[in-house]
């Protein structure tokens, strides 16, 4: 066995355990084994590659052993984030692989053009390079800019940013770059060639930036799935460039878990990616709300308690609003004591609530709350008729029945959790303002709905404490 | 799956040998391995618990860091210049960050999944 082939059998390896790892995750009782292969994988792929390089000459180890310190020293307190973090801790990883990507991609151009050697910058290397470039970097900035919105820096906008002929700039950009990517495959030598290289890194940083500007806080599960796909397939990419089949594999299994997930939380949101991409979603409904004003009944956290206590079935669902208060240990405490009363209490939980896929349990379960409860909104759709209580906890659109009936509204279609169905409904909410999608949520306005106004944290706290005193006498 | 993920392997595993790490490509293989990967990918995915989607991610994440290896590659050139060689460590920086915190933060979510006590019996 020549030395090659054993830095291909690790490779292979590696490329087994990564799709075991993938597997591993589809039981929560398996899940950790799920991580260790995957870093077993990873430890194989690096040294594969180490060895690989050592062969054919390699150098500058010193310096590539002082890049894998740095980047464990940045990446060790990435991890130690807390929970409510995650969204922009994936987005901000996201920009990292997408740049990572972008950089092998220009790495490799100036040193084939360096080299002038055309068969180093054949039409198809020329191609996955350019498809690589594009990639990485408009991962890059697009997920910074996710990132910062998830992390509500102050001078970035929160709500999508429209501006007049945006589509049309945006595809204008892309055909740009585009059109560039064609001269450079049929003209990878020519004395302009790298300057057409840059122009086309610069095109798609912008192309980021712009991709990601109208996109508002309801759409980020969609837009974080994918740039998750597009880092996975920058990488493929970069395997067709490289000529490196383990590249493909681990790129196209990222690739196709973005897109996975991309496609759930689309049909979650009954939209389609173009209108995700396009369609500036939050911007459209100023038109519906200004219509007459209608009253909300609000009650108090002492009788919401009694009610709750005489419930056989209640039924909680989450929402952002849960996260943002970092409400999720007093919801615990809630279930804690619902459930000492012998009350029944299963937790509803909608593809899209929160800011990225599974956000919600993900928070429950740092909460130590048994995933047995965590209900997927399909199941739990069919016990909400039956739920004496259904507690809304920071959630809005999820659980606007204007999704089921109402054509103008703009969430028209979108399946919901059937609360509206339950005896009683509370819903804790901040504010009186409508939802992050500036939608009006006419469950508010339900006879049997009540609103308990303020911070989900404190409601919800309170509401535990007047269960646990009620106990004591 | 099970089956058509080890049949796939094989085929994988041809793939894999036919080329040294950095010879000329073999475009179609290549071709082949991309779109073998992504139909197992999509069949994988799909069975993932929706409990497990965040973690998911940010194992994929980890995955997709993968880059490292080219990373490498360009980073220990021999004949390339300084800044092309900088362009590669800093790629090694960044993947190894969501190696490192990708792996670790999938580990400490998964780790909060638990079963209600008496279920599990």
């Amino acid at each position: 066995m020549t030395a090659a082939n054993l830095v291909q059998l690790l490779y292979l390896v590696a490329t087994g355990l990564f799709i075991m790892s993938l597997r591993w995750m589809s039981d929560p009782e398996t899940a950790r084994k799920g991580v260790f292969s995957g870093v077993a994988a990873m430890a194989l792929a690096v040294a594969g590659t180490l060895a690989g390089v050592t062969i054919t000459g390699g150098t500058h180890y010193w310096w590539i052993l002082a890049a894998f310190i740095a980047g464990a020293a940045v990446g060790y307190p990435l991890a130690q984030v807390p929970l409510t973090a995650v969204p922009q801790r994936t987005a901000l990883s996201h920009a990292f692989g997408g740049l990572a990507a972008g950089l092998v991609g220009a790495g490799k151009f100036f040193l084939y053009y360096g080299q002038r050697n055309e068969s180093n910058l054949g039409p198809t290397i020329v191609i996955a390079l350019v498809l690589e470039i594009l990639l990485g970097f408009l991962t890059f900035t697009g997920s910074l800019l996710a990132a910062g919105k998830l992390q509500e820096i102050k001078w970035i906008p929160q709500r999508p940013v429209t501006y007049p002929l945006q589509n049309v700039i945006n595809l204008g950009l892309f055909a740009a770059a585009l059109a560039l990517g064609v001269a450079l495959v049929l003209n990878p030598l020519a004395g302009w060639a790298p300057v057409a290289f840059m122009l086309i890194v610069a095109l798609s940083l912008a192309f980021g930036v712009l991709l990601i500007l109208p996109i508002g806080g309801a759409d980020m599960p969609t837009v974080i799935s994918i740039l998750n796909a597009y880092a996975g397939l920058s990488a493929v990419a970069m395997g067709f460039v490289l000529n490196n089949k383990l590249l493909i594999t681990a790129g196209a299994l990222d690739g196709s878990s973005g897109l996975i997930l991309s496609i759930i939380m689309c049909k979650a949101m009954n939209r389609s990616f173009t209108n995700v991409l396009f369609g500036a979603f939050g911007q459209t409904q100023q038109a519906a709300a200004g219509g007459e004003a209608k009253s909300y009944k609000s009650d108090t956290v002492e009788s919401a308690a009694q009610v709750m206590a005489q419930a056989d079935l209640v039924v909680i669902v989450p929402g952002y609003g849960m996260a943002v208060a970092q409400a999720q240990h007093r919801v615990r405490e809630l279930y804690d004591q619902l459930k000492k009363r012998g009350v029944t209490v299963k937790f509803a939980i909608h593809p899209v609530a929160g800011r990225m896929p599974g956000h919600m349990n993900v928070l429950l379960a740092e909460a130590e709350i048994p995933y047995d409860d965590l209900v997927e909104m399909d199941e739990i759709n069919g016990d909400l008729p039956q739920a004496d209580v259904a507690l809304i906890i920071g959630a809005n659109d999820v659980v606007n029945p204007a999704a089921r009936a109402d054509k103008t509204s703009p969430i028209y279609g979108m399946p919901i959790i059937d609360a509206d169905k339950a005896r009683t409904v509370y819903a804790i909410k901040r504010s009186k303002n409508p939802g992050f999608a500036g939608i009006e949520n006419e469950l508010y306005y339900l006879d049997k709905t009540f609103m308990l106004f303020g911070d989900a944290k404190a409601v919800v706290g309170e509401l535990a404490r007047n269960l646990a005193e009620a106990g004591n006498h | 799956m099970i089956d058509l993920g080890t049949t796939t392997l094989a085929i994988l595993a041809q793939g894999a040998g036919e080329s040294a790490s950095h010879g000329p490509l073999d475009f179609m293989g290549a071709l082949f391995v991309f779109m073998l990967a992504t139909f197992i990918g999509l069949m994988a995915i799909q069975k993932v618990s929706r409990l497990l989607h965040t973690p998911l991610m940010s194992l994929t994440n980890a995955i997709s860091a993968i880059a490292v290896v080219g990373a490498i590659i360009v980073a220990a050139g021999k004949d390339a210049p300084v800044y092309v060689t900088a362009l590669g460590l800093v790629a090694i920086f960044c993947s190894t960050t969501n190696i490192v915190s990708g792996f670790l933060i999938t580990d400490r979510m998964l780790k909060m999944f638990k079963k209600r006590e008496g279920a599990a019996k």
